[in-house]
């Protein structure tokens, strides 16, 4: 079927993708990140990111407001186990279509200016959505206690089907709980979902369209193209994507607070894109990976850690390494993330896989041309 | 032949345009009958290229209509313009700079197939083996199939003159405007892209040409309007247009005879 149709290299992508992410509490357990709410982050951002590189990174639409639709995800589905069911899937069918629309709005009134006017209306829909999840929409929002289960749920389904239990009930995926790795798990495989949709557009002639927009509006136009529509349409893609991941959000924890929808959460999203590689279909995953990873674990790092990793030092110079190091991390963990933001986006603007990709080029055969047939002289005339 | 006689396709009804006090263009008219080539010739700020983006839709004439086909075309969007068969290469090269030149080549055939929009994620480009043999085709016609993987922005001036030219083609657009398709190639390039535009006159593609080389304009065109001012001073065959003393005068200050190289 056409639907499943990739090319051999995307392919070959994907498989290595699906395995790198279903063995991830093995690989992360050396870097003392295989704990199951941190890799379950690794894969819910990666989503986040995969998404919004969609619009940004094949449209070259920068959106600085995509934490809104994280947000509306987020309480779509924590609203859908209230009065529904606890089951993750209608959760998620509801946070994509209500983010979709969410975003169909936003993007359709956005999308009327490009370049910085694009991103500052985005940037204002979003912070306009944040403040008034907490003022005028605490009723649906819960305001700053944020919205949570209660033991008076009505949750329609379920109880018409089972006895209300003791104490909150939990995620669950027909009728199986959703905690640890299961959880994890049950992000992993939509993750790969989500991996493979993805390659499907970038290889697509839709994605095509999509690319020779960001290259060339003007030409598209005078080429029989009607420009608005596909670039809404990236746009809608990249808040379901977003709503998807704000609704895995609260399968693993059922809560949603509107701090999730502030411009700094629209602003990592950014970063994660742009440190990974804008336009490619791996980088934003590694941006988000590494991001995540800085957040919870290197700002975890305390001077106790650092004796011991520097004890190779003597002493004298032992304490002074260490007391420098530490304003790296623990609380000092932007900074670094700052530097290593900077130094990527000075000496690699292609992010990461930039920089894997000039590696690959230093151990390929010289004279071996990057793309067959590219490298290819004219004959003379 | 008379106009009656003829099959016009391309009618610029009696348009002006001005800018602020500007009088760009003064009541042209301009019949372009099917399969002919219309060139359009005149010194520097004559208005040339504001005809041509008067009929594409980029400017709004302030009076007066633009008619293909029986259909007005003023008023409409660029893309519809398009979609009705109307293809235009610019005097910058207008290219998509950041894909190679097969999928620059490629990307206006799906405009052609699928209409102005459409969401098609299920078979990738790759798979699309009728509008990649096409693409490849005319990349062969055109001199650039060596080429075809290299990035677009990398090309030569003249190469991305000839890969704007392919991306037009591709379309077989029923009327295609040319705005000086040959400044900056060499004279070997400029005789390729002679012979090539010979070649799609065959096929019976009607063409409206901007062309400062006289030589390309007596090669190919069938028809001459010669523009100063704003206005149409003179209409005609090349021969006509050549032995025309109101036309040296204006054109050339009456300085050089026009002639073909």
């Amino acid at each position: 079927m056409a639907l499943f149709q990739l090319s051999r290299r995307d392919a070959l992508i994907f498989a290595l993708f699906a395995l790198v992410v279903i063995t991830m509490p093995v690989w992360t357990a050396p870097f003392g990140a295989n704990y199951s709410g941190l890799m379950q982050k690794f894969a819910i951002y990666a989503i986040f990111a995969i998404g919004f590189n969609v619009l940004f990174g094949l449209t070259g639409y920068l959106s600085f407001g995509h934490a809104a639709f994280l947000g509306v995800g987020s309480y779509t589905a924590v609203w859908s186990f209230k009065l529904l069911t606890m089951d993750v899937i209608p959760a998620i069918v509801f946070a994509i279509i209500v983010s979709g629309l969410f975003a169909l709005a936003i993007g359709y009134l956005s999308l009327r200016r490009s370049g910085i006017y694009f991103s500052i209306l985005t940037l204002a829909f979003a912070q306009m959505s944040y403040n008034l999840a907490y003022s005028v929409l605490t009723p649906i929002t819960n305001g700053e206690t944020s919205l949570q289960l209660t033991l008076k749920d009505p949750r329609i389904i379920d109880l018409a089907f089972g006895e209300r239990g003791a104490g909150l009930p939990t995620a669950s995926l027909f009728g199986n709980t959703l905690i640890g790795l299961e959880g994890f798990y049950f992000c992993a495989v939509v993750l790969i979902l989500a991996f493979f949709l993805a390659q499907k557009i970038f290889a697509s002639p839709f994605g095509m369209m999509l690319r020779a927009i960001k290259s060339n509006q003007t030409r598209m136009s005078y080429t029989g193209f009607n420009t608005r529509p596909y670039a809404l349409t990236a746009f809608v893609i990249s808040g379901m994507y977003a709503g998807l991941a704000g609704a895995l959000l609260a399968v693993t924890d059922p809560l949603a607070g509107a701090e999730r929808m502030q411009w700094t959460a629209s602003g990592e999203v950014v970063l994660m894109t742009i440190l990974g590689g804008v336009g490619t279909l791996i980088g934003p995953v590694i941006g988000a990976w590494l991001i995540k990873y800085f957040e919870n674990i290197f700002s975890s790092f305390n001077e106790g850690i650092l004796s011991r990793f520097f004890g190779f030092v003597a002493e004298p110079a032992h304490d002074t390494v260490v007391a420098i190091a530490s304003k790296f991390v623990g609380e000092g963990w932007q900074l670094t993330l700052g530097l290593l933001f900077v130094l990527v986006v000075v000496f690699l603007p292609g992010g990461i896989m930039e920089g894997v990709r000039r590696i690959a080029a230093l151990f390929r055969r010289p004279g071996t041309p990057a793309t067959p047939g590219a490298m290819r002289t004219q004959p003379a005339e | 032949m008379t106009a009656s006689e003829r099959n016009v396709v391309l009618h610029v009804d009696d348009v002006s345009k001005n800018f602020g006090g500007l009088h760009a263009l003064s009541d042209i008219d301009l019949e372009v009958a099917e399969g002919e080539t219309h060139a359009i010739i005149g010194p520097n700020g004559a208005g040339k290229s504001t005809l041509l983006n008067v009929i594409i839709g980029r400017l709004a004439p302030t009076r007066g209509a633009v008619v293909f086909d029986g259909e007005v075309l003023t008023g409409r969007k660029p893309y519809q313009i398009n979609q009705m068969g109307v293809a235009r290469v610019f005097q910058t090269p207008e290219i998509f700079s950041d894909l190679t030149v097969l999928q620059n080549v490629m990307t206006p055939a799906f405009a052609r197939r699928d209409g102005a929009f459409k969401i098609n994620i299920l078979k990738p480009v790759e798979r699309e083996a009728e509008i990649r043999d096409e693409a490849e085709a005319i990349l062969e016609d055109v001199g650039l199939a060596p080429r075809r993987l290299s990035h677009a922005g990398a090309l030569s001036r003249g190469d991305k003159r000839r890969m704007e030219l392919a991306m037009c083609l591709i379309q077989h657009p029923r009327l295609l405007l040319l705005d000086e398709p040959t400044a900056g190639m060499s004279r070997h390039d400029t005789n390729t892209t002679i012979d090539l535009l010979k070649k799609i006159k065959a096929r019976g593609m009607t063409k409206v040409i901007i062309e400062h080389d006289m030589h390309v304009v007596f090669s190919l065109a069938d028809k001459i309007s010669v523009l100063s001012g704003g206005r149409i001073i003179a209409e005609g065959l090349p021969d006509d247009i050549r032995g025309n003393e109101k036309v040296q005068e204006a054109y050339l200050g009456g300085a050089h005879r026009l002639e073909a190289h």
